[in-house]
């Protein structure tokens, strides 16, 4: 009897915490319909949905499938149906690199948007080189990506021919910041935090180098781990420090929760940082604390782009989940050189998808040069992207502000 | 830079929220030698419990009011489910090889974990929890913040209350008893199946109070807020010494202070810069760990038992 209660307990518990987990992963390949005449060519997306930085990862994805959704309704390929296949990439990067497979050995994908982190990027490059599949990034922004780990001393290597982005490198990001918190804001005495992940510890790196170039002075460094919830001890010492800015590098999930205890305190240190934060929901859960802080994001705002009216109204009116305001414009226009690359590879093969569609669609989306919603979109010959602008954004009355927008000459 | 009495401060206060969850910990192993694994969880559920009162309350409702609701829903949520583990997933194992409930355990704590993930409205994110008004308050160079002051109250005026409880009341003698030799305990007429659940109660009533203070001093509450306070309030209880419920408390305050200097400090000794800094705190409180186990394996307050693993 003992025995068999066990039995059934353990199994009840084995199968739901399995169950459960297994909710976790998502299919948006529901729909089938049924083959017949139109082709189906599939883009894969992989980003975190779930979990940490899955508010800007679920604008990613939703930022793809309005793009697709688009190119079906307006015949944009005749003759092909697009389909997106979303992954959910935890932030984590051996899952990212898992999904590098999965997407790699399904046949009908022919193109991947993403991933949302370029710590996650690093693990999957490879994966998608080998299978010739080329793989557009609207977020990830550690300049080692597309120009090689000694980009810094000006030795330019690109390693990894399938891999762009349509957002700008933290080289701009990091510098267009500094010389804003030190020519604008005037700020002389900087504590830098960083998460060290690739891009936060990159753009932090990035940063500090050009605060002290413009005449800053570090006054104090530290670092946290992703995760972490109980900074009473580093705002402590930032607050101690004298520091008249604190700048972070990383996301949005540690940051909106070390200005609040910084606030806490009592300290009115404005916290500055990079696109990782730049979300809603950084402000939403900071609450109070987030007013004034700073934050940096590739490209110009979302919703002054006359170009990316439809997409927002698209995007509220189908209620997807996620902050599309961050990456979801370069998410489209990453999903859209890809859609376009299609069209060119199958208009130089009287109409039909090549056997080689794969290697021919890398060299077609090298060649893209059209307007997107958020820009110009274009790769120069290491996969970034020729669209420079930067936009410096602070909290004003709950909400983001643009207050400067331009580009930077990392040099 | 006059920062120690501060940092001292904080340590105390993340301290004795580790001792406050330490103690469902140490409790239940102190009656039936089980380490119930999911019991960050059940800290986790009760956050969200008093998230869920709050989100109920009135909007501008005032915290006076509040809080006391809120320590009550989250209460509730957490004793059920503290009680509930107990009845369904450890009685039928008790008596059977320890390996087995540990298990389970770990099992209940991923599906308690996955069930608030997906059933729970927007858990994925940080949920914003309610602060109290007022404050940051000075005394001297440290500076305390409302959701501190009701730590710094709630953890020793929880920790009286239970002492005189285990020591005073019919059902704490009962439960000593128990702790001490459960057969002889049930044959001198004490229903040991009533004593261990109240000791899951506690730990779950415990965790609750624990789950509204961190709320209030992180500011958020998360899913998976209970994997890492867990762990450490885990290290807090063996730090004390395990079955001993001034032992948690004390435990806890000696881990987060130790965190706390550790950060503030070792990152200031000479050669040492790589190995300071938010990012080792944990690492830091595993070696102070590692280091009472090895000087005195019973742990601090513990006492040493020779035939009980």
């Amino acid at each position: 009897m003992r025995h068999r209660s066990l039995l059934i307990l353990t199994t009840a518990v084995t199968a739901g915490a399995l169950t459960l987990s297994a909710c976790g992963s998502r299919d948006n390949n529901g729909k089938n319909d049924g083959g017949g005449e139109k082709k189906t060519v599939v883009i894969g997306v992989d980003a975190p949905l779930t979990g940490q930085n899955s508010a800007t990862g679920l604008g990613l994805q939703y930022g793809v499938q309005i793009a697709v959704d688009d190119a079906n309704k307006n015949n944009t390929v005749p003759g092909v149906t697009f389909k997106v296949k979303a992954l959910d990439d935890k932030a984590l990067p051996a899952t990212g690199q898992q999904n590098a497979t999965a997407l790699v050995g399904d046949d009908k994908v022919l193109g991947v948007v993403g991933p949302l982190n370029s710590g996650v990027a690093q693990s999957m490059q490879q994966v998608f080189a080998t299978a010739n599949l080329v793989e557009i990034s609207p977020s990830n922004t550690n300049p080692a990506l597309t120009q090689g780990k000694e980009w810094t001393t000006g030795k330019k290597v690109r390693a990894y021919k399938t891999y762009f982005r349509t957002a700008t490198t933290d080289a701009v990001q990091g510098g267009f910041a500094a010389e804003y918190a030190t020519r604008t804001l005037k700020k002389k005495k900087l504590f830098v935090v960083d998460d060290k992940q690739a891009y936060g510890a990159g753009l932090a790196t990035i940063f500090k180098q050009n605060f002290v170039k413009n005449g800053g002075k570090i006054v104090g460094e530290d670092h946290v781990n992703t995760g972490d919830k109980d900074f009473s001890t580093l705002v402590t010492k930032v607050k101690n420090s004298g520091a008249d800015l604190l700048y972070y590098g990383g996301q949005y999930d540690e940051s909106q929760i070390i200005t609040k205890q910084l606030k806490g305190t009592g300290a009115n240190i404005p916290l500055f940082g990079g696109d990782g934060m730049f979300t809603p929901t950084y402000i939403k859960t900071a609450g109070k604390a987030a007013e004034g802080d700073l934050a940096t994001s590739v490209g110009v705002p979302v919703d002054t782009l006359p170009a990316a009216k439809d997409f927002i109204e698209k995007y509220k009116s189908a209620k997807y989940p996620g902050d599309y305001a961050t990456y979801g414009g370069y998410s489209y226009d990453a999903a859209t050189a890809i859609i376009k690359a299609v069209k060119a590879v199958m208009d130089a093969n009287n109409g039909k998808l090549p056997d080689d569609a794969r290697a021919k669609l890398v060299a077609a989306v090298q060649k893209s040069d059209f307007e997107g919603i958020a820009g110009h979109v274009s790769f120069d010959r290491y996969g970034d992207t020729t669209n420079k602008k930067l936009t410096a954004y602070q909290v004003k009355n709950g909400k983001w502000v643009a207050i400067k927008t331009g580009t930077y000459n990392a040099g | 830079m006059h920062t120690l009495p501060q940092q001292l401060a904080n340590g105390l206060f993340l301290g004795s929220l580790y001792g406050l969850i330490a103690i469902g910990y140490t409790m239940v192993y102190g009656i039936v030698q089980l380490i119930n694994f999911a019991h960050g969880e059940i800290f986790m559920t009760g956050g969200f419990g008093a998230l869920t009162v709050y989100l109920a309350l009135p909007d501008g409702i005032s915290m006076g009011i509040a809080l006391p609701l809120m320590l009550l829903g989250g209460a509730l949520v957490a004793i059920l489910i503290a009680v509930g583990a107990e009845r369904f997933a450890y009685r039928p194992l008790r008596g059977a090889p320890r390996l087995a409930p540990l298990i389970t355990a770990i099992g209940l704590s991923l599906a308690l974990q996955q069930a608030v993930f997906n059933w729970y409205p927007d858990a994925k994110n940080d949920r914003v929890f309610p602060q109290i008004p007022g404050g940051p308050y000075h005394l001297g160079s440290i500076t305390i913040q409302t959701g501190d002051i009701f730590l710094i109250i709630a953890a020793p005026l929880s920790m009286a209350a239970l002492a005189f409880f285990v020591r005073l009341s019919r059902t704490g003698r009962a439960m000593q008893a128990t702790a001490q030799d459960p057969d002889t305990a049930k044959l001198m007429g004490i229903d040991t199946n009533r004593i261990i659940m109240i000791a899951f109660a506690i730990g779950g009533l415990f965790a609750a109070v624990a789950g509204v203070a961190w709320g209030l001093k992180i500011g958020t509450v998360k899913y998976d807020m209970g994997f890492q306070a867990g762990l450490k309030a885990f290290t807090a209880a063996v730090l004390g010494g395990i079955g001993n419920i001034y032992g948690a408390m004390i435990g806890g305050v000696v881990l987060g202070l130790a965190e706390a200097l550790a950060t503030a400090y070792i990152a200031d000794i000479p050669g040492m810069q790589q190995f300071g800094g938010q990012a080792w705190s944990t690492v830091w409180a595993f070696v102070l760990l590692i280091l009472v186990l090895l000087l005195r394996p019973q742990g601090l307050l513990g006492e040493r038992v020779s035939d009980r693993a």
